[in-house]
């Protein structure tokens, strides 16, 4: 028996493998009889028994049922960790949606007569078990023909007959083993990106080392200088070999260079691939000549190593940002379905089909996909993913609830007020002002140097072509194409790719992920720093409760407990966690007023909480006062506790200010123009007056109102660097030059921008900053060294000693020592600055 | 001195064959998930799989 345990660092992505050889398999699983046997979490009293297991819920045991009865109870004893707990019973008719020939055609990859392959993301991929069971999914559904599991991306490919089952069944099968597919309506972008992007270059790779190898081996005479003792025949021989051998790098391994030069001049743009491409045609029709005409040895080996280092670098730069998706909108993050309620008849239909006045049913946890007014239920919002504010806003019927909150309770009933494309965050996003007109202005350094560089050289080409031209033709020839080769840009062309790619790398392992890496380019050069508040500077996901007002005594402390056990509301649960210890009482003649509070009896005592209105009536009491000035201070909730009618004082919320803070901000205040934009009242404005100029403070801001204000900051021409959270924030991120998401979990939704942050590495920002310019300045630096190589290549070409051998040595020195040495100066200003 | 020509001819088909082995693995796909295959291989061969 051998059991295999993965260790999935996330943060990493590195995975551990270990093996552990087991005697005897009825070791593996050897739960205690109160674990639940499918999930291992505990049962509590709860338990649901079957045989002589038991199971913590009915999911738990259905899924086991399910394995049990197709012979798959393997999945529990090949890791330890395989079985997940089952979140709820899922709804019979979830995912009649799949039936809709639409969301079929969009998630199916392709139909080929009966036969039809998908891939779904699934989340809860995490240990060799899934791999296992996914892949023996047929054991399950027999229409499933072949099942494989990309562990890392935590995705599933299958293959199945269109004639036994359907895209519906598939995934009911999914999730009758527990692990149900993220469907959303981004499964239609993942389908059209999830390209082979990484084989073509592996394999010109593969093609330029190949190459690279035998010719170096074929020059080997030329190497040790034996090249005039050996036979004249067997040299041509070689030569040709190499000719041959330098076709297919040329024509294959270099192709990319030169097609987008040729894009490039089309669009009147000169790119570093114009004189990359330059010097890679001199060295072949060089070579070429060389050896047909004059029977010398050629350049191909400078030329299949260039192009080898050069493809290297390519993959290197591309491999460094392959893992973050940026390109996320609203659609990754909205349901592609709803319950909709059609005369009593539960139904789930696309979102895109819903009309308005139909009746739509949102279950707890479930994203509201249009705005729609509440009918029925009670509706607690949280809108954390659009504005920040992640305490659940309390909805009562008849009120408008706008598309992107998060439902949380028991299920409400709504009434469709717009269509999706009609919905306020769908024409946010839409809105033209919000398109944002791609950085033009600037320029990327390494598209500025070589236009000006490769002007340079073909001027000196040219001159020194027609110096020559006069006497010998040849020699002519002979100074143009050395030029040419010996200017090829191949450091400058590694330079940037390394530089930046290890930068990106270094930030990526202190989560900051940036989109691509022109944007650490831009980050050098942004000079005015625009904050959000709510979730960006404060803390939201870190509530702090505390109680203000008459101490509680331990039967106080009971009292609430028991009372708030009894209501789902958010603010109710945060109290009943955080009296962690407390005994509860029954309690009796619970009322809960949405909007207002809860009240009940619980030992012959009436407990009220709730809202100030609630709970006080129109009884002044020395806490009001207290509490608005409370307000002043933070932002917070408050909720006011009375105990048989004498109010004990009040409960209050509020998010901190995250760690950190104030270093940071008085570190970039002294580079950078710092203010801040909130949605909020300005009842925080002396508390941040601190860290802000005054007028540098806006609040009571509209998203539009944020966008403007960077577009105002930009057209002063100051470059913006936006820092914000949730989609209010989305229009300023757009138009800024550089927007920073600020997520606490990087791998969930966050607003289209340049950069993704997480939270707790917010307060080195600074360094991140730092670290940005030091990158750009070893930039320059290597361009001024491989400036300098090529002077030296000059002067030794001036003094006619530039033979294939020279080339040989100095093109792949030069390149290699570039790369060397921005790695080695970027890592050493990391670790500086404490990042790795 | 012609044998060397006989055994570079022979070297570079060997290392054609490599060559084009290395492609038809990439095309294949073995590099789109270099993970997944490793752990694969650890299971135990099952009934139904031996029946294939």
């Amino acid at each position: 028996m051998t059991k295999i345990i993965l260790f999935n660092d996330k943060y990493h992505r590195d995975t551990i493998l270990v093996i552990i050889s087991l005697p005897n398999m009825s070791l593996v699983k050897d739960k205690i009889s109160s674990f639940c046997y499918h999930c291992g979490e505990n049962c509590n009293d709860n338990s649901v028994k079957l045989d002589d297991k038991s199971f913590c819920c009915e999911g738990c045991k259905a899924v086991f049922q399910i394995l049990d009865g197709h012979n798959l109870c393997e999945y529990y004893s090949i890791d330890g960790e395989a079985g997940l707990k089952v979140k709820e019973v899922p709804f019979e008719k979830r995912f009649d949606y799949l039936d809709d020939k639409d969301i079929i055609s969009k998630i199916v990859e392709f139909n080929n007569k009966n036969l039809s392959s998908v891939t779904f993301s699934i989340p809860e991929i995490h240990c060799s078990s899934c791999i296992w069971l996914l892949e023996r999914i047929n054991k399950v559904n027999p229409g499933v023909i072949n099942s494989r599991v990309d562990f890392l991306q935590k995705r599933v490919s299958i293959l199945f007959d269109n004639e036994i089952t359907t895209l519906k069944e598939v995934v009911k099968s999914l999730v009758s083993v527990g692990y149900e597919p993220n469907i959303n309506l981004d499964t239609e972008f993942k389908k059209k990106s999830s390209g082979k992007n990484f084989r073509d270059l592996y394999a010109r790779i593969g093609v330029a080392g190949f190459c690279l190898g035998n010719i170096m081996l074929l020059s080997f005479p030329e190497y040790l200088a034996i090249g005039d003792t050996y036979d004249q025949g067997l040299k041509n021989v070689f030569n040709y070999l190499n000719i041959l051998l330098g076709i297919p790098v040329i024509t294959y391994c270099s192709s990319p260079y030169f097609i987008s030069a040729w894009k490039g001049l089309k669009n009147k743009f000169i790119n570093i691939d114009v004189p990359i491409s330059l010097g890679l045609l001199a060295l072949f029709l060089r070579s070429i000549y060389e050896i047909v005409l004059h029977s010398n040895a050629g350049f191909m080996d400078s030329l299949a190593g260039l192009v080898f280092f050069l493809l290297i670098g390519k993959l290197f730069q591309s491999k460094t940002y392959e893992s973050i998706n940026f390109e996320r909108d609203y659609k990754s993050y909205f349901p592609i379905s709803v319950t909709c309620n059609k005369k009593g008849a539960e139904t789930c239909i696309p979102v895109s089909k819903l009309n308005v006045g139909d009746r739509i049913i949102i279950r707890n946890n479930e994203i509201i996909p249009v705005d729609a007014i509440l009918f029925s239920g009670e509706g607690y919002i949280d809108y954390s993913f659009v504005t920040g504010e992640s305490i659940p806003e309390q909805k009562v019927l008849g009120e408008i609830i706008y598309a992107g909150g998060k439902h949380l309770g028991s299920a409400i009933e709504l009434e469709v007020l717009r269509t999706v494309s009609q919905s306020y965050l769908t024409q946010l996003w839409n809105d033209k002002a919000f398109v944002k007109t791609r950085k033009s202005g600037i320029e990327s350094l390494t598209n500025f140097v070589s236009k000006y560089f490769t002007i340079a050289i073909l001027l000196i080409a040219f001159a020194s072509a027609f110096y020559w031209l006069p006497t010998d033709v040849d020699k002519a020839l002979t100074a143009f194409t050395t030029v040419l080769i010996i200017a090829c840009p191949c450091a400058l062309a590694l330079t940037t790719p390394f530089a930046l790619g290890n930068s990106l790398r270094i930030l990526g392992k202190n989560k900051f992920y940036l989109r691509d890496s022109f944007v650490i380019e831009t980050m050098s050069k942004i000079d005015s720093i625009v904050l959000d508040k709510t979730g960006t500077i404060t803390n939201t996901k870190d509530l702090r409760i505390e109680f203000i007002g008459s101490e509680l005594s331990d039967e106080d402390n009971a009292l609430v407990k028991s009372l708030v056990r009894n209501s789902t509301h958010p603010l109710s649960r945060r109290i009943h966690e955080s009296l962690n210890g407390s005994y509860v009482f029954r309690s009796t003649e619970f009322e809960e007023i949405a909007g207002e509070g809860i009240s009940g009896q619980v030992e012959g005592r009436i407990v009220k909480l709730g809202n100030i209105r609630y709970v006080l009536g129109d009884i002044e009491c020395p806490f009001q006062k207290f509490s608005t000035d409370f307000r002043k201070n933070l932002v917070s909730t408050n909720v006011f506790l009375s105990i048989d009618g004498e109010v004990k004082g009040f409960y209050s919320f509020s998010s901190k200010y995250r760690d950190g803070l104030e270093p940071l901000l008085n570190e970039l205040s002294t580079k950078y123009n710092i203010s801040l934009i909130s949605g909020d009242k300005n009842h925080e404005r002396t508390m941040l007056k601190k860290f802000f100029e005054d007028d540098q403070l806006h609040f009571d801001q509209m998203p539009s109102d944020k966008l403007r204000y960077v577009r105002s900051k930009q057209k002063k021409g100051e470059k913006v660097m936006m820092i914000g959270d949730g989609l209010n924030d989305a229009g300023a991120l757009k138009q800024s030059d550089i927007g920073v998401s600020v997520t606490e979990d990087v791998a969930s939704f966050s607003p289209a921008c340049d950069i993704i942050m997480d939270a707790q590495e917010f307060s080195k920002l600074g360094s991140f900053m730092n670290f940005a310019r030091s990158t750009m300045l070893i930039i320059k630096v290597s361009f001024v060294i491989s400036f300098f190589y090529n002077v030296i290549g000059l002067y030794l070409a001036s003094q006619g000693t530039f033979s294939p051998l020279i080339a040989a040595i100095l093109m792949p020195f030069n390149s290699i020592s570039i790369v060397l040495f921005v790695v080695g100066m970027t890592n050493l200003s990391a670790k500086r600055r404490k990042l790795i | 001195m012609s044998v060397i020509l006989v055994l570079i001819g022979a070297s570079l088909i060997v290392a054609t064959g490599f060559l084009l082995a290395f492609i038809w693995s990439v095309k294949n796909d073995q590099y789109e998930d270099r993970f997944t295959p490793s752990v694969r291989m650890l299971f135990d061969e099952d009934e139904s799989r031996k029946d294939l």
